[in-house]
């Protein structure tokens, strides 16, 4: 119903209006909506296996994963922003300001984390050895052996692991992308 | 200057003592001659052979006895002062470069135009005119063409075109306006009054104003590569400065043509003319340059039976191009650039990998002499009292003017990029983009070729450029690195690519793609998907070898030079530290090759030595040099273990970079908003989507509790499973290497029918009470696999090296192996390819092309 929608539309604004712009969230509500078959104002798991893409994304199913928080299956149209807000760029001025109480949502280190949690399923806060193996047989064809990704991902952990525990934690992983322009590689341009 | 030690003043005084009484004394033969660098072309041909003719006719008449060597001075006296005047610029560099402490405070373009200075002050002291003199038809058709096609051809391609709106823009926009308003402002000044009197109309200062908005690019990004500034802004001044100067040429043709039709004959049709015909120079001589480039991708296609030459066309193809546009009179500077940009790709992939080196090295070679040859002329070519005109308010305006509009241009044209750009261009980028605007040859050239009939002032405009030039290229330049520090631009990152670098940006690039679908919109990267899907349809079809192509299909299309260019890094890099590291453990590395080689080897030291040599390894200089023969075998059994290593790195590398899934930035699969379909072709795409289905699936049965559809599932894997076949077999087809083609197939067949079959459907019986909402991927491990690998291969073929190999290495153990995704069929051609390989030293050689081939 329209009402619902519009209440809907304004709490959502009331909360993520430092992330989003007033047309983004228009915008974005609007896809929200259509994505939504249900059409009780929250999003499963079965809606965003609909969106065709997603299938041949290699971690398509994964970050689907993200966008609901543990021990849920429904993501409403705030937790959805929350999570889109991830790929908002850092602008200057935020850069600066820092965002008075806590880090905002799209600074470098929430977007390292967004991506530290693709690897680590168990939350743990650490990438194992396994975890990691995942993701690489996830994102690799099949014309590789086990034992090649196996040294692969060795490789990888030992690239990263600074305590000798085989294994990366999320310090780790900050310090060895320290050199990657994160900022830039996982921001997207939303529509203004 | 004080620097410099006695070495130094000795070499370069030995040079001008070499140089000098050539010139003079050529210039002492005849006076009226002339003979210059730049007279390499018809008219001092015509001289040239016009005396060798006179010579020849009174030769036979005047001697009367043989003459055992005669003095034929005017036989070669043209090439002679070319190759002279080569040598003297290139000693110049040279002898800059051998005090880093010069350098490093003063940039070496400032030094070359300083030692200029010197050269044309012996040169006109001894001959009282200004002799040599840097000639425009010598620098545009000599010099020129190899700076910009080396620029064209490293330029890092994927940065270039992604960053191609903001480079126009700074490139066409930014350069008239800098040439119009420079032109129009010194003409409001001059109207003013601040100038006295000059014959210069509002045209004339137009066309100033256009010759002086060429910026130069040698000396920014000489200076920009030595302190490491990041990749945008790096790419962001390199390729405008380098667009700029096909533009400039092209905007100063229109004035020049605005000034010969004189004022009174303009009118609004011929400004509009005026406006198409930029458009369509610029435009037309980048399409020149794609034609060129396209014939050049085809004709390297067929060069394998002639490698060594192969690397000659691209010089010649592309000069071609420079011509052509040229004679077409369209802009030659934009021909010659794209032909390197849009050919880099192909050719690199079509020629062979010696070729590919040797084409960057001899671009390097010229590009880097021309640009020394042109800076010493830019100062020997100021030595002449006849252009110095003075006039303080013209000098000065014109210098603040092309100071201050630079400025406002950058940041007015960054403002409005950055509104839609992801990552905005920073205030301090911008600063080092306004300040980085250094004029230079292209500048010098057009002044030159302005004609003194048609403007009066030619000499006040050439001394202003002059003066522009030295201002921008000696003060800028000297301050720039300081600056650059200073502000704390920030520096791209220089280091090896890690592993996890390349697993992260893979892993970012497929989630910003998933974050754009479920936003519902197209990306950022729509049109370079739309390109690359049109390029791996169309352009590779035809320009690439159909060898390089096959394993495009295969490998990483896009990233497959980056693969090349990393590999050789890293090699370098490594065996940099390893000598290093043989430098710091030198005792325990000599204890070591005594223990093992001991002093049976010494006899066949020599023989190793020249092995490696010739093999190419690098056996650094003073382990050559140094006399000791034990010393020069250690250093070569460590420089061997270092390169094991390395390539062992270098492989993991490769493996890693060209099995990863392209994410959909750079990936071709047939895509529509409307509708969905699956290319039978891409078995990638296929292969994800299975899986995803599968582990979806899996994880809807296991929440449902419900019973295993065996059928719907079974169907999958199975088809999974022959395209797999298929694909291992083709893949063994298209490899062709000498053995085992029909083993490896037959094993397929084998195990694929064979023992696995049976235990197929049980795992998701016993699975399916799990409960997984995430996805993992070991659930989609096909029931075939459940086996550990060795076991099932024993099975099926005892034969083939790689179970035992694999028993062997097999570095985690059996627990672990089932949390593991399936080792499928296809695997195993693959890897025994690889360890029959390991297995079969023999066979090495040709394999080891067969796979360069490929990669």
């Amino acid at each position: 119903p329209l009402w619902c929608d519009k209440v809907l539309l304004r709490a959502s604004r009331r909360v993520e209006i430092a992330y989003f712009s007033h047309s983004q969230i228009t915008r974005l509500y609007s896809r929200f909506h259509s994505l939504d078959k249900g059409e009780n104002g929250a999003l499963s798991r079965e809606d965003f296996q609909r969106i065709p893409e997603l299938a041949i994304n290699p971690l398509g199913d994964r970050i689907i994963n993200a966008f609901f928080p543990e021990g849920e299956d429904q993501v409403n149209f705030r937790g959805f922003m929350r999570t889109l807000a991830h790929f908002r760029p850092v602008e200057d001025n935020e850069k600066s300001k820092g965002h008075d109480a806590s880090e905002p949502l799209n600074s470098r280190n929430n977007k390292l984390l967004f991506a530290f949690r693709l690897y680590d399923l168990d939350r743990d806060d650490k990438i194992s050895r396994d975890e990691l193996l995942q993701v690489l047989r996830m994102m690799v064809g099949v014309n590789i052996s086990d034992e090649q990704l196996g040294s692969i991902a060795d490789r990888t952990i030992q690239e990263a692991d600074t305590n000798g525990d085989m294994s990366i934690s999320f310090s780790e992983f900050i310090k060895v992308l320290e050199k990657v322009d994160v900022e830039q590689k996982m921001s997207i341009r939303f529509l203004h | 200057m004080a620097v410099l030690r006695r070495p130094e003043c000795l070499l370069l005084t030995a040079l001008l003592l070499f140089c000098w009484p050539y010139s003079s004394s050529a210039l002492q033969w005849d006076e009226d001659l002339n003979v210059e660098l730049r007279d390499a072309d018809n008219a001092t041909a015509e001289t040239s052979l016009n005396k060798q003719g006179n010579q020849t006719e009174h030769a036979p008449a005047t001697i009367d006895t043989l003459p055992i060597v005669t003095w034929k001075w005017h036989h070669v006296e043209a090439p002679y002062l070319v190759a002279l005047w080569v040598l003297v610029c290139w000693l110049c560099k040279l002898v800059f470069e051998l005090n880093h402490r010069v350098t490093n405070i003063f940039p070496e373009s400032g030094l070359l135009i300083l030692i200029g200075f010197v050269l044309g002050g012996i040169v006109w002291g001894a001959d009282k005119k200004a002799t040599f003199a840097l000639q425009p038809t010598t620098f545009f058709y000599y010099l020129l063409p190899q700076i910009i096609l080396d620029a064209g051809y490293c330029m890092p391609n994927k940065l270039f075109f992604s960053n191609m709106g903001a480079i126009l823009v700074y490139a066409v926009i930014g350069t008239c306006w800098n040439a119009g308003a420079v032109g129009i402002s010194l003409w409001g000044c001059y109207e003013g009054g601040a100038m006295g009197h000059l014959e210069i109309g509002f045209l004339q200062f137009l066309l100033f104003g256009s010759l002086l908005s060429a910026v130069d690019p040698v000396a920014v990004i000489a200076v920009f590569e030595e302190v490491h500034v990041n990749e945008v802004l790096f790419i962001l001044v390199f390729g405008e400065s380098l667009l700029n100067d096909g533009v400039t040429v092209v905007l100063y043709n229109v004035c020049d043509a605005f000034v010969s039709l004189g004022a009174a004959k303009i009118n609004a049709a011929e400004i509009i003319k005026g406006i198409i015909s930029f458009f369509v120079v610029a435009f037309g001589g980048a399409l020149v340059g794609v034609i060129f480039a396209i014939i050049l991708c085809l004709l390297t296609r067929c060069t394998k039976n002639i490698q060594i030459i192969e690397a000659g066309f691209i010089f010649v193809i592309s000069y071609l191009s420079y011509l052509t546009a040229e004679m077409l009179s369209l802009s030659a500077i934009m021909a010659i650039t794209f032909c390197g940009v849009c050919s880099q790709k192909y050719i690199n992939v079509n020629m062979d990998e010696r070729s590919v080196n040797t084409v960057r090295y001899a671009m390097k070679v010229f590009a880097n002499g021309s640009e020394t040859m042109i800076f010493v002329f830019l100062g020997i070519s100021a030595i002449d009292p006849a252009i110095w005109v003075w006039n303080t308010g013209f000098i000065l305006l014109t210098l603040l003017f092309v100071f201050v509009y630079r400025i406002m241009g950058v940041f007015f044209l960054t403002w409005f990029l950055n509104k839609t750009r992801l990552v905005p261009v920073e205030t301090i980028e911008q600063v080092i983009m306004s300040y980085g605007g250094l004029r230079g040859g292209v500048a010098y050239a057009l002044a030159t070729v302005l004609d003194p009939v048609k403007i009066k002032e030619k000499n006040l405009m050439l001394c202003t450029t002059f003066l522009v030039i030295y201002f921008t290229v000696v003060l800028q330049g000297v301050t720039m690195k300081p600056l650059v520090k200073w502000l704390k631009v920030k520096r791209s990152a220089q280091s090896e690519l890690k592993l996890i670098e390349k697993l992260n940006n893979r892993t970012f690039e497929h989630t910003l793609c998933a974050v754009e679908d479920i936003c519902g919109r197209i990306g950022d990267n729509w049109w370079i998907r739309g390109w690359n899907r049109f390029e791996q349809k169309w352009i590779c079809r035809y320009l690439m070898k159909p060898s390089a192509r096959k394993s495009q299909d295969y490998l990483f299309g896009v990233f497959h030079q980056l693969n090349l260019e990393d590999a050789v890094n890293y090699v370098s890099e490594g065996e940099r530290r390893g000598s290093l590291a043989f430098m710091r453990s030198e005792d325990a590395a000599s204890v070591d090759f005594k223990k093992k080689f001991g002093t049976d080897m010494s006899d066949i030291m020599p023989d190793i030595m020249v092995n490696t040599d010739f093999n190419g390894l690098d056996v650094s200089m003073s382990s050559v040099t140094r006399e000791s023969v034990p010393s020069v075998s250690l250093e070569i059994h460590e420089n061997d273990t270092k390169n094991l290593r390395n390539n062992n790195d270098v492989n993991v590398h490769h493996l890693l970079q060209q099995h990863l899934y392209k994410s959909r930035k750079h990936h071709r699969h047939k895509y529509s908003r409307s509708h969905f379909s699956i290319n039978q072709s891409e078995d990638e795409v296929q292969e994800i989507f299975q899986r995803t289905m599968r582990s979806r699936l899996e994880s809807f049965k296991s929440a449902k509790m419900g019973v295993a559809p065996a059928k719907k599932i079974s169907k999958h894997p199975q088809k999974d499973r022959q395209q797999k076949m298929s694909n291992g077999k083709s893949l063994d087809k298209s490899k062709a290497h000498p053995y085992g083609d029909e083993d490896f197939e037959f094993s397929d067949g084998n195990s694929a029918s064979g023992g696995e079959a049976a235990t197929y459907q049980t795992p998701y019986a016993t699975r399916s009470g799990i409960v997984n909402r995430a996805f993992m991927p070991e659930m989609d491990t096909p029931p075939t696999m459940r086996t550990p690998p060795w076991l099932s291969q024993a099975e099926t073929d005892g034969s083939v090296a790689p179970s035992q190999r694999a028993q062997r290495s097999l570095p985690w153990s059996p627990s672990n192996i089932r949390r593991l995704a399936p080792l499928r069929i296809s695997n195993r051609s693959t890897d025994s390819f690889i360890m029959a390989d390991v297995v079969k030293p023999p066979e090495n050689p040709e394999d080891r092309n067969s796979r360069r081939d490929e990669t």
